[in-house]
């Protein structure tokens, strides 16, 4: 029996007086889901990731952690922009938020060598963010949230901004990321390929209200080669999806 | 090849000004007897050292002193107009305001309040005119936060204190290096009118006063010595500023990194 890490009961978002961003959303996720959140642009995808992270009042209803507020420790926020700071090098941006939180030198040093490495950027610890590409400065943004040994990581469009090959290259490393460090994931894209193909559920948002429209569960098994993008399955699901997704965007 | 004309041609450019000085004041001597030529000028700084020395420290140290007081407490009342914004709200306007204000008009009022000491009124001085560019450019820098960093600080649960100390603070320091590089031309400038205006005598106040002392003795070699000595000092002294600023700006910084 899978155990719920999250239940999201009749969330709601409002902001000024305008209609309701969110609108009564229920959502349980479950521990290892990897679940993405695609929908019409303003259907409150981000704002529901902001809700769940704390960084924004809900207007109504409930976000319960199954291990109570302990879980909010082990959230990860990734955010679309790499977000590093210019003036640390990248060893020192993967362990700033292990110096905010007072772990020693030698270990937080240990800690994210070993993220560094996990994220294949082992070699460039002592450089500059403004040294790096769009896809390496990413790739810190995650060795940063892996130090800290998410149990949930909230992924905001986190690939939006790089190239097409840059971005399928890092949907695989996620995956095999996920796979080394089991976090659940709660992961906002546009692309319903990336949704598809990272993804044991994917849901589709409606917006005014937003709610969630459709569920489609991903049945490939983990972990997923690259060439399962060319499968005549992966491909279906990927145009059901899109009509679905097009449907709501209709009625909107 | 290239590299090199950076510094070659501003150094030819040098040359061939000092050598045109030094031809026109040949050429026409008997047209420019107050004109002295580079000469004239290279040996009045040796025969008036006695003088320009001690005015020279007096100076500098006149100049840093108004300067380092400005860059502390400027720095302080930043740190306060961006943590509290009623603060904020009631000064930065009238810091902006002051900023444009000629501050030189300060000068016969600190005579006053200080009964005439002339160093005491100058660092004053020097301290006002530095202090209002520092200010304006480290509030601007702690107030101006990139949103997507606040943001992952607040994703951190991080306290205020870390927040100023881990992001704040070092996102305001290109800013506040602004403000000190403003200053710092500002500084010397301070110091040398303020010696002109309230300078009492030659053997002690710096080279402001020594540039009017040399004028009423007519001596327009000697006041060629003093400029010269003020244009190095206050360029020594800003250029410092600068390398400070870029030893600590140019390995991530931008703006620093093609200088």
């Amino acid at each position: 029996m899978t155990k719920t890490l999250l239940r999201l009961q009749d969330v709601t978002k409002r902001f000024e007086r305008g209609k309701p961003v969110l609108d009564e959303l229920n959502l349980d996720v479950n521990e290892g889901d990897f679940i993405s959140i695609i929908g019409p642009s303003g259907c409150g995808k981000s704002t529901l990731l902001r809700l769940v992270a704390g960084l924004s009042p809900l207007s109504g209803g409930s976000v319960d952690f199954s291990d109570g507020e302990a879980m909010r420790d082990r959230m990860v926020f990734i955010f679309q922009d790499a977000t590093l700071l210019p003036w640390l090098t990248v060893r020192r941006n993967v362990e700033l938020p292990l110096s905010l939180k007072g772990v020693s030198q030698a270990e937080r040093r240990a800690t994210a060598e070993k993220a560094l490495k996990q994220v294949k950027l082992g070699a460039v610890g002592g450089h500059y963010p403004r040294q790096l590409s769009g896809g390496m400065k990413m790739r810190v943004s995650l060795a940063r949230g892996l130090v800290q040994q998410p149990s949930l990581m909230l992924m905001d469009e986190p690939f939006g901004a790089l190239d097409a090959m840059t971005r399928n290259q890092l949907n695989a490393e996620l995956l095999r990321l996920r796979q080394a460090s089991r976090f659940t994931t709660l992961f906002v894209t546009h692309s319903v390929g990336e949704a598809v193909f990272l993804s044991n559920r994917v849901l589709v948002l409606s917006s005014h209200p937003g709610r969630v429209e459709r569920e489609f569960a991903i049945p490939f098994d983990y972990p997923r080669k690259a060439a399962l993008r060319e499968s005549p399955d992966f491909q279906g699901l990927t145009s059901e999806v899109m009509r679905a997704l097009s449907q709501t965007i209709q009625v909107a | 090849m290239n590299r090199h004309l950076n510094w070659m041609l501003p150094l030819i450019t040098g040359i061939v000004i000092l050598g045109a000085w030094w031809l026109v004041t040949a050429v026409w001597a008997d047209e420019l007897i107050y004109f002295p030529g580079p000469g004239a000028t290279f040996k009045a700084v040796w025969t008036e050292r006695a003088l320009l020395l001690p005015a020279t420290w007096k100076t500098l140290w006149m100049a840093a002193l108004g300067f380092g007081a400005a860059v502390a407490g400027g720095g302080f009342l930043a740190v306060l107009l961006a943590s509290a914004k009623p603060v904020r709200l009631s000064l930065y306007p009238w810091v902006l305001v002051f900023q444009m204000v000629p501050v030189i008009i300060l000068i016969p009022i600190l005579q006053i309040w200080y009964s005439y000491d002339a160093t005491k009124t100058i660092v004053s001085m020097t301290f006002v005119i530095s202090f209002f560019p520092i200010v304006a450019n480290t509030t601007m820098g702690l107030t101006s936060t990139d949103r997507g960093m606040l943001e992952l600080f607040r994703s951190w649960r991080a306290a205020g204190w870390q927040t100023f100390l881990f992001l704040r603070a070092p996102y305001a320091l290109p800013y506040f290096l602004t403000g000190l590089r403003i200053a710092a031309v500002l500084a010397p400038l301070g110091v040398i009118t303020g010696d002109m205006l309230a300078g009492t005598s030659a053997g002690t106040s710096g080279l402001g006063f020594l540039l009017l002392n040399y004028r009423s003795e007519f001596r327009p070699d000697a006041v060629f010595a003093v400029a010269l000595i003020s244009a190095v000092l206050g360029f020594l002294f800003t250029a410092a500023v600068h390398w400070l600023s870029w030893l600590l700006l140019h390995r991530w910084h931008d703006s620093r990194s093609g200088e």
